[in-house]
């Protein structure tokens, strides 16, 4: 079994301020974590490598410093981390940056054996789009199902899994072959705590890292240049107020409903 | 059971605990660093101003690369009254030449910083681990228990560096629960403002910094202030003993936002932004209230300690150096293999030997003092605002005059009696 997960360093929301008159978010100072949803990600393929056996191996699309995102899911148990890090990729939308991901894969797989299972979370915190897994899904032309919540079954011989994923209207349970990509949500699983001696390996393990020069690219298709997404108009949503509240008998609520609505209807008709 | 063995276990990736870790894995010692932080630094606060010196021997060439923010070249006190404030001032262009003596900095980069040359001199740095407890066997420490599974480690020697709360010091009983009176609750706002704003209102240029300590009567002289200048922000904060902000009530965050709206301060932070809000202890007892420092197979550094010196906002140069201290005893213990009580000693040698224990002992009764003398920093810092408002502001009272009235009120305020035995405590203590 060999697990892929993609995986990206993102500002920590829970300190990241907003700016109100440009829409923007302030990162500055602001410390780097894993994206939270791929912390989940990387919990399930070191779940399915405890069962099954295998390795799990992760790539990450960013500048130097991502390398501690990446050891950061070698400390939850993966085996090894790669780096695809090159100033040619700087300013990718989802659309460079799912090509750019995908040549790293299909070198990783030239290095490291065919994947079963590709993760990713089911979007980064940081843009929130949910389209580079599904980008990456869909030049590797294998089956995604994104928003997944649980893996009901495994079956490595006969190459298929039974999956149970999030919809609008509720869930929705799939029989996919082998080779496929999930993308994840949180309550996929809870996270268990690392043993130490995880973490110890981690700490003395090397990130590898894959610059422009290593995959085999289209330079056409990497960075801002080649990103056709621009950014019309960012703002920040109004708070919404709380509606009020009305109590009483049914007839009282039924009674205060139809007076606070009435001045609406009255302005409307 | 898990098989891990390590020469030194380092409990908290502080200053302390790094500068250990490095002077211990330069020498080619097997050092493991256990921080319970997602990251060195990410929970450690100070002012902060981190002074140079105490990195020879452990840093070439520092800062070099590290995140240093501006070097100090004027330093400033202030005795805050509610409208006024009496202040000193010391600027000085030796300050201005390098090496620089001290800086500004934000903890959370250093020590993140400081972790990684640990870790390229060949520490080990683990975070996101609690250390627990020490593992004792025939009376002596030879590992610590972690908060994680497989998560036990041995080792011939630990040193404890996990700060002013030290789980691990008072587990084995080397010191009590901290005292109320003997720790700070200090609050502290980063304020971004722009880099020329910020050198227009210090008077200074870009990469020069201003410090400002601030006590006195607008505290009821029971708070210590600070605005330190940064890059492009300015850190300022309000530290107050435990024990009066019980007994008084006191929330700390009003206490930073009345220093804020005071009108000596507000127009240095005037249209400048929060971005960080931080809130962390500081051990005040000082000498008087140190733990036991070592004990077989066990040495204690840093805040853990209490090694700080609270007249001179010095805390993490007496961390640092306590830190190399306790490594090169290590070292010096591992060429005779002896690790116990009595072979540590040489930690309680060196430290005596070096300013660490001489500036904690010279200045060992100024806690007390201050906190059982609180018209020391209440009543004499509004009689001299008084004072300089009364001869400054011009207004037909003949100079003499208003000397005699100041006397006067001085007597009738504090006693004849009272100055001279607050000046004889305040000349033994500090002078
Ligand atoms: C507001 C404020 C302003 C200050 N200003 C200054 C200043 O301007 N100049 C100055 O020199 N000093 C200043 N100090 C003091 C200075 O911050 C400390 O003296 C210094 O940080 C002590 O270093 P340390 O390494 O001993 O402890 P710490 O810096 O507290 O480091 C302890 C480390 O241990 C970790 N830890 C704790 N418990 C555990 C555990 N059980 N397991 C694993 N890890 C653990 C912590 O997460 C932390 O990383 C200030 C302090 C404060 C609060």
């Amino acid at each position: 079994m060999h697990a892929l997960v993609f995986i990206k360093q993102v500002p920590d929301a829970s300190q990241v301020r907003v700016n109100y008159e440009t829409g923007t978010l302030i990162r500055e100072g602001v410390p780097a974590i894993l994206n939270p949803f791929e912390v989940h990600a990387v919990e399930e393929a070191v779940k399915i490598r405890q069962k099954f056996g295998g390795k799990v191996t992760i790539l990450t699309m960013g500048p130097p410093q991502a390398a501690d995102a990446l050891k950061e899911c070698l400390s939850r148990g993966a085996d090894k981390g790669y780096l695809l890090s090159d100033r040619i990729f700087a300013g990718s939308d989802t659309l460079a940056t799912s090509y750019a991901l995908y040549e790293g894969a299909k070198k990783i797989i030239e290095l490291e054996g065919e994947v079963d299972f590709f993760f990713a979370g089911k979007q980064a915190i940081d843009g929130d789009t949910a389209q580079t897994g599904p980008g990456i899904a869909t030049r590797f032309n294998v089956p995604l199902v994104t928003y997944l919540i649980k893996l009901d079954e495994i079956n490595l011989e006969e190459k298929y899994v039974i999956a149970t994923r999030l919809t609008e209207f509720g869930q929705e349970t799939l029989k996919v072959p082998i080779p496929v990509f999930f993308t994840v949500e949180e309550s996929l699983n809870t996270l268990s705590h690392s043993p130490l001696p995880w973490l110890i390996k981690a700490a003395q393990s090397k990130i590898e890292i894959l610059s422009g020069e290593n995959v085999d690219l289209d330079k056409n298709q990497c960075g801002l240049k080649n990103s056709p997404t621009i950014v019309k108009k960012a703002f920040t949503p109004e708070k919404k107020q709380r509606g009020a509240t009305l109590t009483g008998t049914f007839d009282e609520v039924v009674n205060q409903a139809a007076e606070k609505v009435a001045p609406f209807l009255n302005d409307a008709l | 059971m898990s098989n891990l063995k390590y020469d030194v276990i380092v409990v908290g990736a502080g200053p302390a605990g790094l500068a250990a870790a490095t002077v211990l894995a330069k020498a080619g010692v097997k050092v493991i660093v256990i921080e319970r932080g997602r990251f060195a630094g990410s929970k450690n606060v100070m002012g902060g101003v981190f002074y140079s010196d105490c990195m020879k021997g452990i840093i070439d060439d520092f800062p070099g690369k590290a995140p240093v923010e501006r070097h100090i070249i004027d330093q400033r006190i202030w005795l805050l009254d509610n409208n006024s404030f009496v202040g000193f001032n010391h600027k000085n262009e030796l300050f201005n030449k390098k090496p620089y003596n001290c800086h500004t900095v934000f903890r959370a980069k250093f020590d993140n910083w400081f972790a990684k040359q640990a870790a390229d001199a060949g520490a080990l740095i683990i975070t996101r681990t609690l250390a627990k407890e020490a593992i004792i066997e025939n009376n002596r420490i030879v590992g610590i228990t972690t908060g994680r599974p497989d998560g036990d480690i041995k080792a011939d020697c630990v040193i404890i560096a996990d700060g002013v709360n030290s789980l691990l010091a008072k587990s084995l009983g080397f010191r009590k629960e901290i005292k109320r009176e003997s720790v700070a609750l200090a609050v502290k706002e980063v304020i971004g403002l722009d880099e020329k704003i910020i050198n227009d209102r210090f008077n200074v240029k870009s990469g020069e910094g201003v410090t400002i300590e601030v006590t006195g009567s607008f505290f009821n002289g029971e708070a210590m202030a600070f605005i330190y200048t940064n890059k492009k922000s300015i850190s300022l904060g309000v530290g107050m003993v435990v024990e009066d902000l019980v007994k008084n009530k006191i929330n700390p965050n009003d206490l930073l936002e009345s220093f804020k709206a005071h009108p000596s301060v507000a127009p240095l932070i005037n249209g400048g932004e929060t971005k960080e809000y931080l809130a962390h202890l500081i051990p005040e007892g000082g000498y008087k209230e140190m733990p036991k420092l070592i004990g077989n197979g066990v040495m204690v550094v840093g805040d853990a300690a209490m090694m700080v010196d609270a007249i001179h906002r010095e805390g993490s140069n007496l961390a640092v150096t306590s830190g190399k201290l306790a490594a090169e005893t290590y070292i010096e213990a591992a060429k005779a293999g002896d690790f116990s009580k009595k072979s540590l000693s040489l930690y309680e040698e060196k430290l005596k030997e070096s300013f660490v224990m001489k500036d904690l002992k010279k200045y060992k009764g100024v806690p007390a003092l201050l906190q059982h003398n609180k018209r020391l920093l209440q009543q004499y810092p509004k009689i001299l605002n008084n004072a300089a408002f009364e001869i400054l502001n011009v207004n037909g009272v003949s100079k003499h005059d208003k000397e005699k009235l100041l006397w006067k009120n001085m007597k009738q305020q504090i006693g004849v009696s009272n100055l001279i035995r607050d000046l004889f405590k305040l000349w033994r203590n500090v002078g």
